[in-house]
């Protein structure tokens, strides 16, 4: 257990080092934290509070003002759908049916695995190809029922196997 | 690019050439051709880039900054992305133009959390333009240097406006401020900042060759320029389009196949809401908000459906700094759901009107301020399909 806190920590310290001190490097730290450990925990904010010498509460209050950073833990991979106008008219609820069915899980929540997190988001600017959704950096427009559940097979497939060296699907 | 006629930002473009133009101007005859051509600013407020550049050219300080916002987070606006894939090298380009006029060395595009995907291409064109030597030090062998950074945003729709943006780069909470000082004298780090839209910085490089007079000969004589026009919703051919500002919402309709829509939303969630009988009505800066979001509503859509989705899109982004904006959206949301019941009285919708004006008046910046736009046209449009129902 130490020695995994003592790892993360590392990871941790590895991460910081790439940034400058100052407080503009603030945001560009906490984004790759956020991008690397898929969340900014207390630990990481203690660590990043004493590289830069910024305090604790602005931290989290920084953290707390942008919807993509989180103190909680989210999914290997975290779906966001868009729910503005364009993607709502086009057939967003459906596409909201789908994941929930084929993930088991509703909005707000995180697969059992921890594979797959549903998150509603605003425009991302995939107004011309809706009803769109991003997972993780990459966005997929144009979605169907049977699109969305082609993407989300193929991150089953090919990344449980990436990550975890699985031969196959359960 | 749907529409054949490539008017001005689709068209000839040879990297480098309007940078060592404007070397050989130098800063002041810059500054002064881009004032003169009108440009106005193409995210939405539409401040005039050349007074913007010269108030930040007139400050004196030993380091200022040049920043391309790239938060393109308005409802229904994708021209940003579109320029940005396609076109990287010019947008790079009019910064280092901006970094001419008004003396900075460096630039930053603020990129919003959502367009991540474009940030390795955009490192790849910067690094291109560097091996070219049109960008980094001592571009074209003279004393110039001026290099790019990118900086990620985290999904903050209110980090588009100039000031949240700032604040966001310096490490604070995206949150707007009162003005002045504006960006100009006290921006990035406190020093002088010019912050510039993207698709404002792109026509930079053809103001530049071309000269202001050319640039003047589109648009209005208050509107100069083409305009990129995202479109989506109920129309045959989505996408983006480069048109004349003072085109009528009429003419842009047929142009994409959107004919016979109920209403068209001008300018975004924070635009106008255009019913058929105002369909004559120009789109430029002395007519319709010419934020470059069309989105078309066909007649099977429910308006009140579609109010609810700004409102709550409002109440979601709103930083919750200054009370008109924080409480006043969320009275327009409740607004909003009451008239969805049928409880909603005339009596108070007059009220929740009045409130939008005291929105408009009294909110820290432009999002509360231009919020209830979308409310006021909506119910003003539409008053008898949304009430008692």
């Amino acid at each position: 257990m130490t020695a995994g806190i003592r790892a993360a920590t590392d990871e941790l310290q590895d991460v910081l080092r790439k940034f400058g001190k100052n407080r503009t490097d603030l945001l560009p730290i906490l984004v790759e934290i956020n991008r690397y450990f898929g969340h900014i925990d207390s630990n990481s904010i203690i660590e990043v509070s004493r590289y830069t010498g910024v305090p604790i509460g602005e931290i989290h209050g920084v953290i707390t003002f942008y919807s993509f950073l989180g103190q909680k833990k989210r999914g290997r991979f975290v779906i966001r759908l868009c729910r503005t106008i364009s993607c709502d008219m086009a057939g967003k609820d459906q596409i909201v049916r789908v994941l929930e069915k084929e993930l088991g899980i509703c909005f707000g929540e995180t697969t059992d695995d921890g594979m797959f997190s549903l998150e509603y988001t605003n425009c991302i600017g995939m107004c011309n190809n809706p009803p769109a959704m991003l997972i993780n950096d990459k966005a997929y427009g144009g979605l169907t029922p049977e699109r969305v559940v082609e993407i989300l097979d193929s991150f089953k497939l090919s990344e449980y196997q990436d990550m975890f060296g699985y031969g196959g699907v359960e | 690019m749907k529409n054949e006629k490539k008017k001005i930002l689709f068209g000839e473009f040879v990297t480098g050439a309007a940078l060592t133009r404007a070397l050989e101007m130098g800063p002041e005859a810059v500054v002064t051709e881009v004032k003169a051509s009108n440009l106005r600013g193409r995210g939405g407020a539409g401040f005039p880039t050349g007074l913007k550049w010269e108030l930040t050219a007139k400050q004196e300080s030993d380091e200022k900054f040049v920043i391309c916002n790239a938060d393109e987070g308005e409802p229904g606006t994708f021209k940003d992305r579109l320029l940005l894939m396609e076109q990287p090298e010019k947008v790079l380009e009019g910064m280092a133009i901006a970094g001419v006029a008004i003396g900075a060395k460096q630039g930053f595009i603020y990129l919003r959390g959502e367009y991540v995907y474009l940030k390795k291409e955009l490192e790849e064109a910067i690094s291109s333009m560097e091996d070219r030597g049109f960008l980094g030090s001592r571009i074209n062998g003279g004393d110039f240097s001026f290099s790019v950074e990118i900086r990620l945003g985290a999904g903050a729709y209110v980090c588009g406006e100039e000031f949240a943006l700032i604040s966001s780069m310096n490490g604070y909470r995206g949150e707007p401020r009162n003005k002045p000082p504006y960006p100009s004298e006290a921006g990035y780090r406190d020093k002088p900042t010019v912050v510039n839209n993207v698709e404002t910085l792109c026509y930079i490089p053809y103001i530049v060759t071309k000269g202001a007079q050319w640039f003047k000969e589109h648009g209005t004589r208050a509107s100069t320029g083409t305009k990129l026009f995202s479109v989506s919703g109920d129309v045959k051919h989505p996408g983006v389009y480069e048109l004349e500002l003072g085109i009528t919402v009429n003419q842009l309709l047929a142009e994409v196949g959107g004919e016979g829509a109920k209403s068209v939303q001008v300018g975004g969630a924070s635009g106008l809401n255009v019913a058929e009988k105002d369909f004559d009505q120009p789109i430029c800066f002395e007519g319709l908000p010419p934020g470059g979001s069309i989105i078309v509503f066909g007649h099977q859509r429910d308006m009140l459906h579609v109010l609810k989705n700004f409102m709550e899109f409002f109440v979601e982004e709103s930083c919750g700094q200054c009370t008109p904006c924080r409480e006043g959206n969320y009275r327009l949301l409740e607004g909003v759901r009451m008239l969805e019941k049928g409880e909603c009285s005339v009596r108070y919708l007059k009220e929740l009107e009045a409130l939008c004006d005291v929105m408009k008046d009294s909110s820290k910046c432009g999002l509360g301020q231009t919020s209830p736009n979308a409310f006021l046209s909506i119910v003003e449009n539409f008053k008898t399909e949304i009430l008692y129902r």
